[in-house]
Parts: structure tokens; C-alpha cells; sequence
């Protein structure tokens, strides 16, 4: 079994932003990156798949400058196969073009499956798998918490807004992997001395015409902070009486 | 003047929230333009046109409507082709889709059959000369961007909850279409769908939310939380990550960045610290009040109101007075 995750580098979401002097980017200094968060959980999928069938390999793929190296690196350490980097100075914010670099080198790659993870922890869109999907004419499943495989057929479990869809797809596809579905295993120390030594690819990304771009950013407003804290349950008719005439929510 | 495309999602034969949310959005974006067409288009298992009438309320002009036994469910593909073969017939400046987990699946999928951009999960959107720009709040809504979209048709998806429908009363006309692909044919087939209780109310529409977090200290004192929310009456419960990973609740009731992200009139958020993965699923909360007993906790600083003090004697005193406010 063959499987493909794509994978991107996000910074981490705990740091505080900065505006960039461009007004259109975030202050690169302090920040940190990392694997986005769904991503692992995708990985984790495939390693398992591949070890429960017992042959196979698992492919990284990740569009981005030289930084992604290192993202790479650590699913590589997870116990990946080899890598991709989809080399572009910087990731774009229009899916379709991301799509269409990741399509270019997907296709025709002999891949049984295509695994993303549910969205990327920045920009929280989640079209690109799906996209990937469509130009490459394969079946597809979006934001997965369960999956079996099973003859060359697969069975997923979706989480909707109050329901829960069960969903039968052939291969090969292109599946989103929601998180919870496989807790990503930590790198050994035995794995991150053998990621140093795994085939890690470079070529350039075909992303082709951006329609979406970033205009600005900005820092939401903060909240102008509490109009009330009261101390324990002595505090709660006041509450209840500024919730009521202040608020208006009662 | 131009004219606006709007996908209203239906399930069980019944039109959601967010497809009323996606027309009057789609009404609002067409008046700014000085006025052009609305086209709404529905797909869903036969009797749902009658249902597809109401978007008139919202502002659309036309409702495309695709009834097939094989739409009870949603259809990924015939349900992209149907769609884009739609913006294909018409010329529409944009489409609105709603960012639920049906449309982050659909729009994506039409995105890539007609190659043109898509602006997701947005807050707020305008024509701006030959561009679109859209409101997207990014970084676990650390930060706000603004998106430029350039092309048509322009591709969005609207946060659920982002823009609250409103009214512009007119008479739809209801369209009869046919689907652009069999849904017979599809490879991927949704083989069972399994629907809460009718009488939860989704976290997605409901008015009020009440959460709890670890701060409850076992999943048998969600009572007290779930008694709030039935004091309250039209309250839906939601819970943090931790307690959702912990099996305390089931993890579609999980509010954050990496579950359900909701916009309520007012959100109670008891024994919740406020880690930054679960301030991104609800600081776009109009209102917002804390119980914790922690007063240096995150979740005060983006609280309107709060309560520092020991949950088990505030939430059943705050149930009580509400109950009481209710009925007074």
C-alpha cells in the first residue's frame, strides 16, 4: 500500500502575533513552527495502515521554502518513508494553486491513498485535499473520524453539525483526517537518526495563477475586557440583572 | 449590478440555518452592486421545493431546485457537478456557500471544476472594483485577514452564524432542475446517517451556549451545566477539548479551534481556563460570561462578564435565578 500525506508547516498558535510592517504578513521573528496539528493525525493514520498491511511505504509531501525541510524531517523521524518538498518561497494562501502543485506531483504516482489532514491549523480552510481530489478525478473524503479498509474498498465515519455520516469509497482516494482518530506516535530517538539518512526531494512547486491573495492583516480588536466580576454566589443576581438590562440576552 | 449565486443546504428534507444565512448574504452582496439577481439552488430527496419557497423571505428571486430520491443525503459528486454546472449556466459575481461541514467539503470540489478562487470560511464579504474582499479570521482568530479574490464567479464559504439572515420578502421563483451527475453512479456513497436527537438543539443555532471544562472534575457533574442550559431554554451544551478527549462528552459537542467554532448570543463557559485552541471556537461570541475559580484565568480577558468563586455553589444559585428571570 502506497499513500501519500501532505503536509504543512504552521507556526505555533500559542505565541503572540505581530503585524509585519507590510500590514500584510506576520512578524516572522519569535515565531516558531511545527507540523500543523491534523497533519500528525493523518500521518499517524497512514503509518498505522502500512504497518498493519505489512509492506508499502509512506510518502511526505509538503509545499513551502526551505523551513518545511524540518517538518519534514520529524514525519520522516514518525517513521515516513521519504520525502517531497514542493519548493516555493512562500505558501500561498489560494488553495487551488497549492492544489494544483500537489496534483502535478500526486498524479501518476501509483498512490492507493491520498491522506490531509481535516485543515490546516492557520488558515483553517481545508479545500485543498478535496481540490487535489477533484483535479485528480479521484474519489474523495473530507474530515474522517474513523476508517477501515478493506478489499481495495473503504468504510469512514464523518462527524456533521448533529449527525454522524458513515460513507463507502473505492480506491484510490483522497481522504481528510479529522483529529482523535489516531493519537500521533512521539519520534523515536532510533527514528530521528534515521530521518537524517531518508531521501528527502526538492523540486520546484507548479503553482500556477493565484487568485487569492492576502489584502491585510490586522490584530482583532481586544475585548475592552470584563464590565463585571463579581466574587462567588452572592455575585449571581447581579449577573443575572446585567445580563438582563445590559446584555439582553434574558 | 450583479448577480449573486447562494447554495442552501438541506438535510432531512428541510432546509438548515446556514442556507438562509447564505442567501441573505448573497441578497446583501447583490443590493450593494445596486441591485442584480439572487439564484438560491437546493438538492434534496423529492417535496423538498416546497421548502426551497421560503429563501424568498431571505431575497432570492430564483430557487433552483434539484429533487432526487438519491439527495436525502448529501452526494459529494453529483452534487459538485450539479453546482458547478449551475455557475457555469449563469453569470454570477459570487457564489455563496456556508463553511459547514458539507460546504467546506462541496465548495472546494466546485472551486476545482470551474478553477476559480476560493475564499473560505469568511465573516463578511463586498464587491470591491473587480475584486472580491473577504474577512477571514485566521491563526485560531489571532488574526484578522482580509482576502482578495480575483475572477468569476468568486468562491466564498460563510462562517455559520457570521451573518444573521434578514429579511427582504419577495416571491421566489422555483426552478426544476436535474441533477448534472447520477447520484446512482457516485463512488462515494453515504451509507447510513445517524441524527441526534431532534429535540438537541445544534450548537451551530442555538442562541445560547453553556460549556463546561476540566474544572468540573467528572463527566457525572455536566448536570450542573446541562441544567443551566435547561434553565436558559433555547441553550445548547458544548464542552473543551480536554473533556471531550477525556470521554466525558461525545466529541462532536466540542467548541474550539480544532471542533465547532460558533458565533451565540451568549456563551457560558463554566470551569473553563480559556486555552487558546478553545477562545478560537468561541470569542466571536457577542456575549460572554466565566465561572472559574481561578482569577487570573485566560478566559476573563476575553469575558464580558464574570464570576471568580467555586462552580458547585455559582451555577446552581446562577440556574436558580435564571429560571427565575425566565418565568418572572
Amino acid at each position: 500500500m502506497k499513500i501519500a500525506v501532505c503536509i504543512k508547516r504552521v507556526p505555533d498558535m500559542e505565541l503572540r502575533f505581530a503585524i509585519a510592517s507590510d500590514r500584510k504578513s506576520l512578524e516572522q521573528s519569535g515565531l516558531k513552527y511545527d507540523m500543523s496539528d491534523f497533519d500528525g493525525y493523518a500521518l499517524e493514520v497512514a503509518l498505522r495502515l502500512v504497518e498493519q498491511q505489512g509492506s508499502g511505504e509512506v510518502v511526505l509531501v509538503s509545499l513551502g521554502p526551505d523551513g518545511v525541510q524540518e517538518t519534514l524531517r520529524k514525519g520522516l523521524a514518525m517513521g515516513a518513508a521519504r520525502a517531497v518538498q514542493l519548493k516555493a518561497d512562500e505558501v500561498p494562501v489560494d488553495g487551488l494553486s497549492v492544489a494544483r502543485a500537489l496534483a502535478a506531483e500526486l498524479g501518476g504516482g501509483g498512490y492507493d491513498l491520498i491522506l490531509f489532514g481535516r485543515m490546516a491549523t492557520d488558515t483553517a480552510s481545508g479545500a485543498v485535499g478535496p481540490m487535489v481530489a477533484e483535479l485528480l478525478g479521484v474519489p474523495c473524503v473530507t474530515a474522517i473520524s474513523h476508517l477501515d479498509l478493506a478489499e481495495g474498498r473503504g468504510t469512514a465515519r464523518r462527524d456533521l453539525e448533529g449527525a454522524v455520516e458513515t460513507v463507502q469509497f473505492p480506491l484510490p482516494a483522497v481522504l481528510s483526517i479529522d483529529e482523535g482518530i489516531a493519537r500521533p506516535r512521539l519520534a523515536t530517538l532510533k527514528g530521528i537518526m534515521a530521518a537524517k539518512k531518508k531521501p528527502l526531494e526538492v523540486k520546484p512547486a507548479a503553482l500556477g495563477e493565484v487568485r487569492l491573495t492576502v489584502e491585510s492583516m490586522a490584530l482583532p480588536p481586544e475585548r475592552s475586557g470584563p464590565k463585571f466580576v463579581g466574587d462567588g454566589p452572592d455575585a449571581v443576581p447581579e449577573l443575572v440583572q446585567r445580563l438582563r438590562t445590559e446584555a439582553k440576552v434574558l | 449590478m450583479a448577480d449573486m449565486f447562494a447554495f442552501a443546504e438541506a438535510r432531512g428534507g428541510e432546509l438548515r440555518k446556514v442556507a438562509f444565512e447564505a442567501v441573505s448574504a448573497a441578497r446583501h452582496a447583490a443590493d450593494a452592486t445596486g441591485g442584480g439577481e439572487v439564484h438560491a439552488l437546493v438538492l434534496g430527496p423529492p417535496g423538498i421545493a416546497k421548502a426551497a419557497e421560503s429563501l424568498g423571505r431571505f431575497g432570492a428571486d430564483a430557487v433552483q431546485v434539484v429533487e432526487h430520491p438519491g439527495f436525502e443525503r448529501y452526494a459529494p459528486e453529483s452534487f459538485a457537478a450539479t453546482a458547478a454546472e449551475r455557475l457555469k449556466a449563469g453569470s454570477y459575481r459570487i457564489a455563496v456557500f456556508p463553511a459547514s461541514v458539507e460546504g467546506r467539503d462541496l465548495a472546494p470540489r466546485v472551486a476545482a471544476r470551474l478553477g476559480v478562487g476560493l475564499a473560505s470560511d469568511v465573516i463578511a464579504f463586498e464587491v470591491r472594483g473587480d475584486a472580491i474582499l473577504a474577512e477571514h479570521p485566521a491563526y485560531t482568530g489571532k488574526v484578522n485577514v482580509t482576502l482578495r479574490l480575483t475572477g468569476t464567479p468568486a468562491i466564498v464559504s460563510l462562517r455559520p452564524g457570521a451573518i444573521p439572515p434578514a429579511e427582504q420578502p419577495r416571491t421566489a421563483r422555483v426552478e426544476a432542475v436535474v441533477p448534472a451527475a447520477d447520484p446512482a453512479a457516485a463512488r462515494v456513497v453515504v451509507t447510513e446517517l445517524a441524527q441526534q436527537a431532534a429535540a438537541k438543539l445544534d450548537l451551530g443555532e442555538a442562541p445560547v451556549i453553556v460549556s463546561g471544562g476540566r474544572g468540573l472534575r467528572a463527566a457525572e457533574h455536566f448536570k450542573l451545566v446541562e441544567d443551566l442550559a435547561a434553565a436558559f431554554g433555547n441553550a445548547a451544551v458544548g464542552a473543551t477539548r480536554a473533556v471531550t478527549d477525556d470521554g466525558w462528552r461525545p466529541a462532536s459537542d466540542q467548541i474550539g479551534q480544532t471542533g465547532r467554532v460558533v458565533s451565540p448570543d451568549l456563551y457560558v463557559a463554566v470551569g473553563i481556563s480559556g486555552a487558546i485552541q478553545h477562545l478560537a471556537g468561541m470569542r466571536m461570541a457577542k456575549t460572554i460570561v466565566a465561572i472559574n475559580k481561578d482569577k487570573d484565568a485566560p478566559i476573563f480577558k476575553v469575558a464580558d462578564y464574570g464570576i471568580v468563586g467555586d462552580l458547585f455553589e455559582v451555577v446552581p444559585r446562577l440556574t436558580e435565578e435564571v429560571r427565575k428571570a425566565r418565568s418572572g
